[in-house]
């Protein structure tokens, strides 16, 4: 059994009247990428930022590292590293000095070139940070929460509003994150970023959870119908069942029956994209 | 690293940010020179009627090092940290060992520095161009008074900060505070010029105190010491209010963050 990184249970977080976060349970193990998937509003940087130690709970227990965020000091810091939502850098310091300056903060950094190297700046390792690109900054973003060697990473939506190539790069470094044995806490609105990079997968919608698994299994996908369509007599048609391979079979032989032609036959299996939006349209009902 | 090397290593950093932006050089160094060569050009070969009479060049070079120590302190830090905030970059810094305190400290740092700087420039320009002497002798005063104005004024900059909304409203906002009271506590005008009611209205802010303290460190009456504790002690204490509105209302993280 792997070591428990994050152990949440119960969380709620209330802002006035409105209760962002509705009493969600969920534990992180050590080493794995675990994304926590949800709409904007649904309560992901809320609970991120709980976990970080930046914002205080309504209710519920929540430990990062063996301590509680809302109390943790200096030490606990040394072993966490934290991407923000959305944060500028120092636009008169270059790639370097950024990185620098934050080593300068931990007891033990990693070596500069290394983390340059690591999220793929060696080329504009003395440019500053205001020449540098939308994902490059992002990427600079990434190597100044690894300075520290943290055990635990937080990237909050690290991708939105990145173009396709952008995406890709950013994440290639978020999966060599795990090969260097870190856990990875992501939160995204993205499918396939979850899909492509996490080993489990938590949606959460409207403050709750609402399904939970591995990225194959997620939302219990083996049971979940599938879709025959196809076209009769110029009418477009479909058949939802969970047991396709018979009506596959009937369909087909009754139209062998009765000499009938069968055009755009097709049957899909519900994609992860359809279950999330299933799943989360449901729960902002 | 210990605490002490933690402000120096983020002063450096401080220091390089600083000296890069174009900003922050022109409204802090450029500006006060250029203000100095207008009122020297415009009011030059005239005399202030202080401690007997003296030129109105060797009455703004004081004038113009106060401004100065108030644009690197109060002015810069005010939208400085603004910038930094509503940029998340305080919030990022937050989530490192990092102290707080430590940041505050460098910011500090380098604004004093940046005075003392400030100091020694407009004092050889004024020297250079105006033949306004250096008063060596009166450099503990001046030291003194310099130090506990910047040190008042960090504060206020920073306890301003709680004030200001976003990066758009830190420039107006502060040049509001500042420029009318520039005037009015004989900054631009000579006193001798303004009306009574005028320099006991400027004597409710700290400016006009801090600049009779540092005028008289640098231009002391006959017999005077050159330290003004009177109107030393009242821009500290101006200070220790910034520094407990800054505890109290100082903020990390951006609107809505």
């Amino acid at each position: 059994m792997a070591e428990t990184v994050i152990s949440i249970r119960g969380l709620r977080k209330s802002y006035g009247d409105s209760e962002a976060v509705r009493g969600i349970d969920l534990e992180v193990e050590a080493g794995e990428v675990f994304a926590f998937l949800g709409p904007n509003g649904a309560g992901k940087t809320t609970t991120v930022e709980i976990l970080e130690g930046y914002r205080g709970r309504s209710g519920g227990e929540v430990t990062v590292l063996g301590e509680d965020p809302e109390r943790a000091g200096r030490e606990w810091r040394e072993r966490i590293g934290i991407v923000l939502q959305s944060c500028r850098l120092d636009p008169y310091l270059t790639v370097r000095e950024s990185l620098g300056l934050y080593a300068g903060y931990y007891r033990a950094p990693r070596p500069i070139d290394e983390v340059i190297e690591l999220v793929g700046l060696g080329e504009k390792a003395d440019d500053r940070a205001s020449s540098l690109s939308g994902g490059q900054q992002r990427r600079l973003d990434v190597g100044m929460a690894l300075i520290g060697d943290p055990e635990l990473l937080f990237l909050d939506e690290p991708t939105t509003g990145f173009d396709p190539s952008a995406r890709r790069q950013a994440w290639d470094v978020i999966a060599g994150l795990r090969d260097l044995g870190k856990t990875v806490f992501l939160t995204t609105h993205y499918m396939d970023e979850a899909q492509r990079l996490a080993d489990r997968v938590t949606i959460i919608a409207a403050g709750e959870i609402v399904a939970r698994g591995t990225p194959e299994d997620l939302g219990d996908r083996e049971s979940l119908p599938t879709r025959i369509a196809y076209r009769l007599d110029g009418k477009e048609l479909s058949i939802e069942t969970t047991t396709p391979v018979q009506a596959l079979h009937e369909l087909t032989g009754r139209a062998l029956d009765q000499g009938l032609e069968i055009e755009n036959l097709e049957a899909t299996r519900p994609n992860l994209e359809d279950i999330y939006l299933s799943l989360t349209a449901e729960a902002a009902e | 690293m210990s605490g002490l090397a933690l402000v120096l290593h983020q002063f450096r950093y401080d220091q390089k940010a600083f000296r890069r932006n174009p900003a922050s050089l022109f409204f802090t160094v450029a500006f006060p020179v250029i203000l100095l060569l207008i009122f020297a050009t415009v009011f030059g070969g005239q005399t202030v009627d202080v401690h007997g009479g003296i030129k109105t060049t060797a009455y703004y070079v004081p004038a113009i090092i106060t401004l100065s120590v108030i644009s690197s302190t109060m002015q810069s830090l005010a939208m400085s940290l603004v910038i930094a905030r509503e940029d998340g970059r305080l919030k990022r810094g937050r989530g490192t060992p990092m102290p707080p305190w430590v940041f505050i400290a460098g910011r500090i740092g380098n604004s004093i520095v940046v005075a003392l700087m400030m100091l020694a420039l407009i004092a050889v320009i004024g020297r250079l161009l105006y033949g306004v002497a250096i008063p060596w002798s009166q450099l503990p005063a001046i030291l003194i008074t310099l130090v506990i104005g910047a040190a008042a004024f960090c504060c206020l900059g920073i306890a301003l900060t709680a004030a200001i909304p976003s990066q758009d409203a830190a420039a107006p906002i502060v040049n509001a505070l500042l420029l009318p009271l520039y005037f009015l506590s004989g900054v631009f005008i000579p006193d001798d010029q303004l009306p009574n009611g005028v320099v006991h209205f400027a004597d409710a802010f700290p400016i006009r105190h801090f600049f009779e303290a540092f005028f008289n460190a640098y231009i002391p009456a006959a017999g005077s010491p050159g330290i003004e504790w009177g109107s030393l002690g009242i821009v500290a204490a101006w200070g220790v209010v910034g520094l407990l509105l800054a505890v109290r209302f100082f903020r990390w993280t951006p609107r809505g963050g």
